[in-house]
């Protein structure tokens, strides 16, 4: 059943909308501010004839993951910050042996245990990871609650699909707030005995297995170096396919833009703003608004407006992260500023707009 | 209007926004009958949108803000710590006070500890009701909600609000239709629906014939940008 708009808080709809995408195993460690996540799935998973537990840290519950997944469960994690980066280990196994999972962070300050308010300063760590070897975890950023609904109901099968996990990167203010939503009809879930036809990697045992008696193996070590170079080889064929397939953005007013914002989640918000206080001052002000965030979606910048732009600013809750991309992608086209509050701050959109306006005066 | 007002209801319920619009009607308001005026944020349960962020606003209209123990305006710690001076407005005779509790039972408990203060006849107790909230999306759901809220904390619901809403998406239909669910329950609860509330400047009054009585909410919780 398609519901009618109901009002959430965003980290009950992530809960709700990874239950109906099908989600059934949930392993955490409650932690500021998420924990409404795992509250919800505590209390609504079981109804649904699913698994909570909650693990004793978050190295406990990234490891259950990676045993459930092994198993060909669809299991959904989530955490903040500090709980993720408590993660990344079990996130580079999870990729070498390509496990899929579907996992959240809505994150607040840092560096260390940090704050609780939002911040993007995670950015690094999930776009470049912080566990070790070669891997790419694709990483989206939710603007809306709508919006992550729809990645989170859509990610469950994403997972699979790739055999990789997919990290939904929202900072604490979409987790907190309260938006109207649109909740997505629940998903078939497989039973148990139908995974091992369906997901055809998974160790589940030979019992359903129609007298197929192949072993399956998942695993991370390879101990000759000839196989994992290999084997690295073929994880990144499957990222280059990623990165064509996966990239995606959203842009507002470039065409005869002097000033373009790149801006992700909370921050894209009050950038959108700001270009209508610029406008109102007689600024021209753009956005590039990137969802994907691995893959980096390089081609939104060959939609700017190199006429009349002047200058490209990014727009962060950090000291600067996602800049180093921009500048990746604007390979010396133009110059590109910051904009920036850091520590769970976030900055107002007149602040943002002055900004803007300074960067443009400082060019004259 | 008795002395001390306590606001319990759902998160998302608009318990906040009502507290705070509530305390500035009162601050402007031309008559006082007590001579101070107090709001008191017992929220330890959320980390956002609680309306000791508002007490600048709040302090420079004469409304005492109790909160956290450091009295600031961010949050500043994870440990759900409330200040001991929060008695005062609580014990105070001359001080209107409205309590504002965090969301839900489970955010309601925190006033327990604070039970003596109302065991006379000196406050009221209302449970906002919002019908587009996913968990009180029924009458029955809706019931069950204002039951746990009354069972934690042992205090007796003295009225509902109606304040059913979508934020700014709210249209006159949707209050309707929560305002014929408020009453329902109310008659099956036993409890008065005091009022029904609607979002200033988004839904016009005159679109609510026939539903009585009426308050405007303002949002001064919500930043503007998260509306783009």
């Amino acid at each position: 059943m398609i519901t009618d708009k109901v009002l959430m808080k965003g980290n009950e709809a992530f809960a709700e909308a990874a239950i109906r995408g099908g989600a059934r195993l949930y392993f955490g460690y409650p932690i500021t501010p998420q924990s409404e996540v795992p509250e919800y799935m505590s209390r609504e998973l079981p109804k649904h004839g699913g698994c909570f537990v909650q693990a004793e840290s978050e190295l406990g519950a990234i490891n259950m993951a990676y045993g459930a997944g092994s198993a060909g469960g669809t299991v959904f994690i989530s955490s903040s910050s500090p709980g993720i980066a408590l993660m990344q280990e079990g996130m580079s196994f999870l990729c070498s042996a390509e496990v899929p999972l579907l996992a959240m962070n809505v994150s607040r300050g840092g560096p260390g245990i940090g704050g609780i308010q939002p911040a993007q300063a995670d950015y690094y760590q999930v776009t470049r990871g912080g566990g070790n070897g070669d891997y790419k975890i694709p990483v989206f950023a939710p603007a809306s609650i709508q919006e992550a609904v729809d990645m989170l109901y859509a990610g469950t099968d994403m997972a699979q699909y790739w055999r990789n996990p997919i990290m939904i990167l929202a900072d604490g203010m979409i987790g907190q707030m309260m938006e109207p939503v649109r909740l997505p009809e629940f998903k078939p879930v497989l039973a148990p005995h139908e995974i091992a036809g369906k997901r055809d990697w998974a160790c589940t045992g030979y019992a359903d297995r129609g007298g197929d008696q192949n072993r399956r193996v998942v695993k991370s070590l390879r101990m000759q170096p000839e196989k994992l170079e290999e084997h690295v080889e073929k994880l990144f064929r499957k990222y280059a396919q990623m990165e064509k397939e996966l990239a995606k953005y959203e842009t507002e007013n470039l065409k005869g833009a002097e000033v373009v914002f790149v801006a992700f989640g909370t921050t894209a918000r009050i950038c959108r703003e700001a270009c209508e206080i610029l406008a109102a001052q007689g600024v021209k002000a753009g956005l590039i608004r990137p969802i994907s965030l691995w893959p980096f979606p390089d081609k939104a910048f060959d939609e700017i407006d190199f006429g009349t732009t002047k200058a490209v600013i990014s727009a962060e809750l950090s000291m600067g992260q996602m800049i180093t991309d921009v500048k990746l992608a604007l390979n010396g086209r133009l110059p590109v500023y910051l904009a920036h509050r850091t520590g769970g701050m976030v900055p107002t959109t007149p602040e943002v707009a002055a900004r803007a306006k300074a960067v443009l005066e400082g060019l004259k | 209007m008795r002395r001390m007002t306590v606001i319990a209801g759902h998160y998302g319920s608009g318990k906040t926004e009502l507290a705070v619009s509530l305390a500035m009607e009162l601050a402007q308001g031309s008559q006082r009958e007590y001579p101070r005026l107090a709001i008191v944020d017992l929220d330890v349960a959320n980390p956002y949108f609680r309306s000791r962020e508002r007490m600048d606003l709040l302090e420079a209209h004469g409304v005492a803000v109790y909160g956290d123990t450091f009295h600031s305006t961010g949050a500043t710690a994870e440990l759900p710590a409330l200040t001991a001076a929060l008695r005062a407005p609580l014990e105070d005779e001359g001080c209107r006070t409205i309590v504002d509790l965090g969301g839900n039972d489970a955010g309601a408990r925190v006033l327990r500890q604070f039970g003596k203060y109302f065991e006379g006849n000196d406050h009221e107790l209302w449970a906002v009701v919002n019908f587009r909230r996913y968990e009180t999306l029924t009458l029955e759901t809706a019931r069950e909600h204002v039951e746990a809220i009354q069972n934690e904390l042992q205090i007796r619901v003295t009225g509902l609000v109606n304040n059913t809403h979508l934020l700014r998406e709210t249209t006159a239909g949707i209050i309707r239709e929560g305002y014929e669910k408020a009453r329902a329950l109310s008659e099956a609860m036993n409890i008065p629906l005091l009022f029904t509330c609607y979002p200033a400047g988004i839904v016009q009054p005159e679109e609510l014939e026939g539903i009585s009585p009426l308050r405007p909410l303002g949002l001064y919780m919500r930043p503007a940008y998260l509306d783009k």
